[in-house]
């Protein structure tokens, strides 16, 4: 079992509270998610460069060292802010580049996200212990997505936990198990995209990932994922302007969407949305099987 | 009439108060303020009480409900009424996944729609939804009925027993050995009486009725040369 959460606001005035409207919506579904939580939120853009979200388990990681190199090295305007295990990198540089240059000059450090506008968050632990411990409350943005992971396959590891990194700003929660993952995986290992762990979510990003490389827009790949993936899934990816939801064709996990003028959000149970604003007159429903719900700004 | 308030009271202190009143039953009309999609909001009760739920139910709500009449004043997570022996449950919104899953008597209500396999497994409830139903309703049903008065989803009555349904609108697809029957004069008769038992205002004469082929359970004489 797994929660997911997203909130996509609609109205600008309440960027400044995303984090604070958010915050006990990931709490909330702890009782499905004790292991470990994480989130990815949208905001801060970086217009003309690129955002990378950087994680070293040690808080004294030398990260200024990393960005003096890169500056010295990309001859590029590198800046950067800690956030606890995490450090949130803008590079005026493409996200090729900057990738590329951390995994080759700081091998011992994860790339938790690349883009203009996505920052991934993720740790293992209680929900609260996360978002007090890097301070998501006091967080602003757009839009937001979240997970809360209880592992039933695959070992509880701060890698294994979401939201995946499915490209540039590109992220994916999952709630469910894949029956063909070590297929997929094959599959996938032979086109060149790369796993760090066993996990089944991993492959459901990874896939997504490489038929958006593919040329699939998202609503095709979702498509595809209808037929490649085998198993339970429902899915929330946060996109760079916005974020889609999905269930497979049985619709075994659950899923709840709720809307208002000022919001879009869904969440695994309807707990997770009382603390909304306005939430007793919100539009609430239940997002159809093998249907995909995007939201995005045009 | 009594009221208990979910955000001042713990679930299973109301529902231990509720539970005592198959013993002997003190107070007849009770009333659960402040849900918020807490699960197993009044289950197992098992006395002539009526209890309304103000807010959202959460998953399994009224289930194993016996006796009881039970009204959830918001939406209702999945598993509604489950294993339901008697007693009404009424949701004045919509309904998650597996509503009624196993009812096997009194009289399931959804005002709004009801999501994929609702009456799944059904053993002899009734069910009256006055929205849509999801995919799957009624796979596997055995007996008792399911009336829609929207839409019905993909696979309607999948390997059907002897439930009847009643659907209004439009069925998305029927499932393995579900088939549209002949609406008799007695099925009429009996759509007119739940509607009416529902408090539902439809025509009967405007639903469809579907129910077994028996193609899939009966044994087959063909096949005996194979014992």
């Amino acid at each position: 079992m797994c929660g997911i959460v997203g909130l996509y606001l609609k109205n600008p005035a309440l960027e400044s509270q995303l984090g604070e409207l958010f915050e006990p919506m990931l709490i909330a579904m702890t009782d499905r998610g004790p292991d470990s939580a994480g989130f990815a939120i949208y905001g801060d853009e970086v217009e003309d460069g690129t955002k990378l979200t950087l994680r070293h388990e040690d808080e004294n990681y030398d990260w200024e060292a990393l960005a003096e190199s890169a500056r010295a090295e990309l001859n590029a305007e590198v800046s950067f802010f800690q956030n606890a295990t995490v450090a949130v990198f803008k590079m005026h540089c493409s996200a090729e580049t900057a990738t590329a240059y951390v995994e080759e000059k700081a091998p011992e450090v994860l790339i938790l996200s690349a883009g203009h506008s996505i920052e991934i968050l993720k740790e293992v632990g209680l929900p609260e212990d996360i978002a007090a411990n890097f301070n998501l409350k006091g967080m602003k943005g757009t839009h937001i997505v979240g997970h809360t992971r209880m592992a039933t396959e695959s070992a509880v590891t701060m890698a294994g936990s979401h939201p995946f990194s499915t490209g540039e700003d590109l992220c994916l929660v999952h709630n469910g198990s894949l029956s063909n993952p070590n297929w997929v995986r094959t599959e996938l290992e032979r086109h060149g995209i790369k796993f760090e762990t066993e996990n089944d979510s991993e492959v459901a990003a990874g896939y997504l990932m490489h038929r958006l490389r593919e040329g699939d827009s998202l609503n095709e790949a979702l498509n595809n994922a209808m037929t490649d993936l085998d198993g339970f899934f429902t899915f929330a990816i946060g996109t760079r302007d916005g974020f889609a939801v999905t269930r497979d064709p049985i619709a075994c996990k659950p899923a709840v969407l709720a809307e208002t003028e000022d919001y879009v959000a869904m969440a695994s149970e309807y707990q997770a949305l009382t603390t909304l604003p306005g939430i007793e007159d919100a539009k609430v429903w239940e997002p159809e099987a093998a249907k995909i719900y995007v939201w995005e700004r045009s | 009439m009594k009221t208990l308030d979910l955000t001042t009271t713990s679930l299973r202190e109301i529902n231990q108060a509720l539970h005592q009143q198959s013993s002997e039953a003190t107070e007849r009309e009770w009333l659960i303020t402040g849900a918020k999609g807490d699960h197993n909001i009044a289950c197992g009760l098992d006395a002539a009480i009526s209890v309304d739920i103000k807010g959202h139910a959460g998953y399994y709500c009224a289930g194993m409900n016996k006796s009881a009449h039970v009204v959830v004043h918001g939406n209702a997570g999945q598993g509604v009424a489950e294993n339901m022996m008697s007693g009404t449950v009424r949701v004045k919104g919509q309904a998650s996944q597996s509503a009624g899953a196993t009812a096997h008597g009194g009289l399931l209500v959804i005002e709004g729609d009801a999501g994929a396999r609702c009456g799944i497994s059904l053993k002899g409830a009734e069910i009256v939804v006055g929205g849509n139903v999801g995919h799957m309703s009624c796979f596997m049903a055995q007996a008792g009925a399911l009336v829609v008065c929207g839409d019905a989803g993909d696979a309607l009555g999948d390997s059907l027993y002897e439930t009847k349904i009643f659907v209004k609108g439009s069925v998305a697809s029927l499932g393995a050995d579900c088939i549209e029957k002949e609406m008799t004069q007695e099925n009429l008769d009996y759509l007119t009486d739940l509607l009416n038992r529902a408090g539902v205002d439809e025509d009967p004469k405007s639903f469809k009725r579907y129910g077994s082929a028996r193609s899939l359970y009966n044994f087959k004489v063909d096949n005996v040369s194979a014992y």
